[in-house]
């Protein structure tokens, strides 16, 4: 408990840090919201009015305080272009992500690791060889190439799936909800598996040749129960790290999928936001993402606990 | 512990079969309205159609507001509003009388203090409304349904601007709305057009629907480009934006949306070949694409320069190089879009040299010096890209040093607007386009040859000035011409810019989806599928 405590007071300075920087680094970047925001055919003379109105004009270090301010009373900003909340907009394009996310991982799960375990089981065979160069190709193929190779095969051709959308489960219902993610979480699921099954391989191929293994073996333990209790639990901790590090990734990164597949998430909102140079949304948005990742990687170091009961904070 | 777990798994299974309920009832749903789906051209950001001169936000204007005037597809200003109209025979006194039975989307009626406080709003902000306002004596509501301008200076485009047909368009809206200071957002959409918009369910950068409205009471004229009768035809208008054009045209393919409004040039011939869709161009002006230098700093600060730049522009070269197909774009020597009005040849051979050799031995007698040309390059608008690397080859060949700069959109933006040199983050070249109903006449800021408030480029000739400022106040066609062929000939004489030709974007629609509205400008009602 002391661990976790200390732990979260931790991400406070941290997350000051984070304003500070993206603050900074976005403000030093080239364009300006009012520029995008007045239209193509605006005149200069309208461009200034609206940086006048939007405070951008201000001087950087007022401008900076009154974001700190904001801050400090929980508000994470406001979109210069819709007007909404930054929390608006998170919370209208928090669930497709999370789902996707969800789903990705749930499908990388049960196929990488399974993958990853028999790969190492049968080290040196046809199907450990299978294994890896579906790896590398996994990783080669670019994402939005799967897709429209997916899209073409069973949106355009078969049509058994939607070319693209999202829709959530609470308001259409499971089956649509799972007929319009399969293909994105498919797709997003191939670089995973290729990353995680191969992960799997190496770290159980390690501990396979340790000593507790060959005492089970020695004691009359069947080979399953040998991969599932000693190999694999005692090679899930790096196995874990990276699939947290994943989720991480995957709530703000997954824009070439996003696009691709028309799901309305938070990666499309960055690209968005950047290239619109909504520095309100920008700035909300990095902020969220910064606390995302590390909830979530502390939800990793606490999962060391359960996994490996050596481990204690 | 019994408790907790069976609490658990009765939440899970009812939440399962809310679930499996949710995708029961989706099917009564989507029969009970009918929804046309529209892939616009770009998200809707902004929701005000007055604070920006954005398209899309002109579209989501047209969706949810009313006009007064309008133009038709001869590009006449037709009464939409008003109902009858005077005006006297110095032309300096308008009254204008509102037609019965317009309510906003609230239910309350339209009046004409209403009509005042958005023509004030928009002139703030609006080219022409400044012009119009400029020359404006008084304006006031006289009743509910009548409203009178007094002019102190003649202007001859009282119809043509309250009715002009793309940004700022004078849309119309509630008076407490309109008291919104111009260079801030409003924050209350109600309107008097034919739908109304679903705020609740916008999703910047995503989706946008609107309802019909059935207390809208369109005129009686057919449709004819934004005037005519506004008839919302289907209950709902769906706007979903895609980020990538061959998702959109799987979509389209699929069934899944009706209508896409600006496909790729490249991506047309799959459509075309489907037997159930039909690409075609609604928009006869289409687009006039324009390479602008900027006037106030070297080498373009040099007219014969600027114009021996000119010579090497060759418009065939461009387009199929940055459109492709013929069938999408046409050569157009005039800066008026060719087939309007004010469309005329005069002084126009300078852009029909298309000669490198020639624009080589005219730069060397210009005295040019090897200062480096910057193109700003926007990598992400690939005609505007592949306009700019164009350019840079047709320079180099000329004998220009030149670089190009790549950067996005939003980053061109920002920087086309700083007059400095550009060892101080400057620029020499952009590419751009105007769509056709924005640069018909000389009113269009496109043309301004005043430095101190023209558009970026700077161009300074009073000759154009004077004679564009003139237009305003201008009566008939004939002087109207007249002062367009000046502005004409100093554009071409002083090299403002270089006008790259007409390009056309398709648009694409399943085959079951009629209606659609011929104009620059995409309207969805009239629409039904």
């Amino acid at each position: 408990m002391l661990y976790v405590i200390k732990r979260i007071l931790a991400t406070i300075p941290v997350m000051v840090v984070v304003a500070l920087f993206v603050f900074f680094i976005i403000r030093l970047g080239p364009g300006d919201p009012a520029s995008v925001i007045a239209g193509d055919y605006a005149t200069a003379e309208d461009i200034e009015e609206i940086r006048i109105k939007l405070g951008l004009a201000d001087p950087i270090h007022v401008q900076m305080g009154k974001w700190m301010l904001q801050l400090a009373s929980g508000d994470l900003g406001h979109s210069y272009h819709s007007n909404l909340q930054v929390t608006t907009l998170i919370s209208q394009r928090l669930e497709p992500t999370l789902l996707l996310a969800a789903s990705t991982i749930i499908l990388t799960v049960l196929v990488a690791i399974p993958l990853g375990t028999l790969a190492a089981y049968k080290a040196g065979s046809w199907i450990d060889k299978f294994v890896m160069v579906f790896s590398v190709a996994g990783f080669s193929i670019p994402v939005f190439v799967l897709g429209y190779i997916l899209v073409y095969f069973f949106a355009m051709e078969l049509r058994w799936l939607p070319v693209q959308g999202y829709k959530s489960p609470f308001e259409y219902g499971l089956l649509p909800f799972l007929r319009h993610i399969t293909m994105p979480a498919v797709t997003l699921s191939v670089i995973y598996i290729a990353l995680i099954s191969r992960m799997t391989r190496a770290s159980v191929v390690e501990v396979l040749n340790e000593d507790y293994v060959r005492t089970a073996r020695a004691k009359g333990q069947s080979e399953f129960k040998i991969l599932l209790r000693h190999a694999l639990r005692n090679a899930a901790v790096p196995i874990v790290t990276v699939l947290g590090i994943s989720v991480a990734l995957m709530i703000g990164g997954v824009v070439v999928t996003e696009s691709v597949y028309n799901v309305p998430g938070l990666g499309r909102l960055v690209l968005d936001a950047v290239l619109a140079r909504d520095y309100g949304v920008i700035q909300g948005l990095i902020l969220f993402f910064s606390f995302i990742y590390i909830f979530i990687n502390l939800l990793i170091d606490l999962s060391y606990t359960f996994i490996d009961p050596r481990i204690r904070y | 512990m019994t408790n907790i777990i069976s609490g658990v798994r009765n939440r899970i299974i009812g939440g399962m079969a809310a679930l499996l309920m949710g995708g029961m009832s989706v099917f009564s749903f989507a029969h009970a309205e009918s929804v046309l789906k529209i892939i616009p051209h770009a998200d809707l950001k902004n929701l005000d159609p007055i604070w920006t001169t954005a398209y899309i936000s002109r579209n989501h204007g047209y969706m949810i507001y009313d006009t007064l005037f309008a133009m038709d597809e001869s590009f006449t200003p037709q009464p939409q509003m008003v109902d009858t109209w005077t005006q006297s025979d110095d032309g300096m006194n308008w009254s204008f009388t509102l037609r019965d039975g317009l309510n906003w989307h609230d239910g309350s009626a339209v009046t004409a203090a209403d009509c005042v406080a958005s023509l004030e709003r928009w002139g703030k902000r609006d080219g022409m409304g400044q012009a119009l306002m400029k020359h404006m004596g008084s304006m006031t509501a006289i009743d509910d349904k009548t409203f009178e301008m007094k002019l102190a200076k003649p202007f001859g485009l009282v119809l043509e601007s309250i009715g002009k047909i793309s940004s700022n368009v004078p849309f119309m809206m509630p008076a407490r709305v309109a008291a919104t200071d111009a260079f801030e957002q409003i924050s209350d959409f109600t309107g008097s057009g034919p739908f109304m918009f679903n705020k609740d369910e916008w999703v910047p950068g995503s989706k946008v629907v609107y309802k019909k409205f059935d207390g809208y009471n369109p005129r009686s004229e057919p449709a004819s480009a934004a005037a005519g009768g506004k008839l919302a035809l289907v209950d709902a208008v769906e706007w979903t934006y895609f980020p990538d054009q061959m998702t959109a045209m799987n979509a389209l393919m699929a069934g899944e949306v009706d209508y896409f409004e600006s496909p790729a040039n490249d991506l047309a011939p799959m459509m075309a070949a489907n037997p159930d869709i039909t690409v075609e161009v609604n928009d006869p002006l289409g687009n006039i694409g324009f390479l602008r230098f900027n006037h106030v700093q070297p080498p373009f600060d040099n007219v014969a320069i600027r114009r021996a730049a000119l010579m090497a522009v060759k418009q065939e070269d461009y387009l199929a190089g940055a459109v492709g197909d013929q069938a999408y774009w046409s050569t157009c020597y005039s800066v008026f879009p060719c087939g309007t009005p004010m469309a005329t040849d005069i002084n126009n051979d300078i852009i029909q040299v298309a000669d490198t050799a020639k624009a080589a031995a005219a730069l060397k007698a210009a005295g040019y010096d090897g200062t480096p040309v910057i193109i700003m390059q926007p990598t992400d608008v690939p005609v505007l890209s592949a306009f700019s690397l164009i350019t840079a080859q047709k320079l180099r060949d000329a004998g220009f040093t030149v670089e190009v700069q790549a950067m996005d959109w939003s980053t061109l933006t920002s920087r086309r607007a700083k007059r400095d040199p550009v060892s101080e983050g400057g620029w020499n070249i952009f590419h751009t386009w105007w769509i056709g109903a924005d640069i018909m006449d000389p009113t269009s800021i496109a043309f301004s040859g005043n430095p101190d408030a023209g558009w970026f480029g700077w161009p300074t000739d009073p000759i154009s000035e004077e004679a564009r400022m003139a237009f305003f106040s201008a009566g008939s066609m004939e002087e109207k011409r007249a002062l367009s062929s000046t502005v004409q000939n100093q554009a071409w004489e002083n090299a403002f810019s270089g006008h790259l030709g007409q390009f056309f974007s398709p648009v694409a629609y399943r085959n079951n989806v009629k209606g659609l509205i011929k104009s620059p400008v995409q309207f969805f009602w009239n629409m039904s599928k």
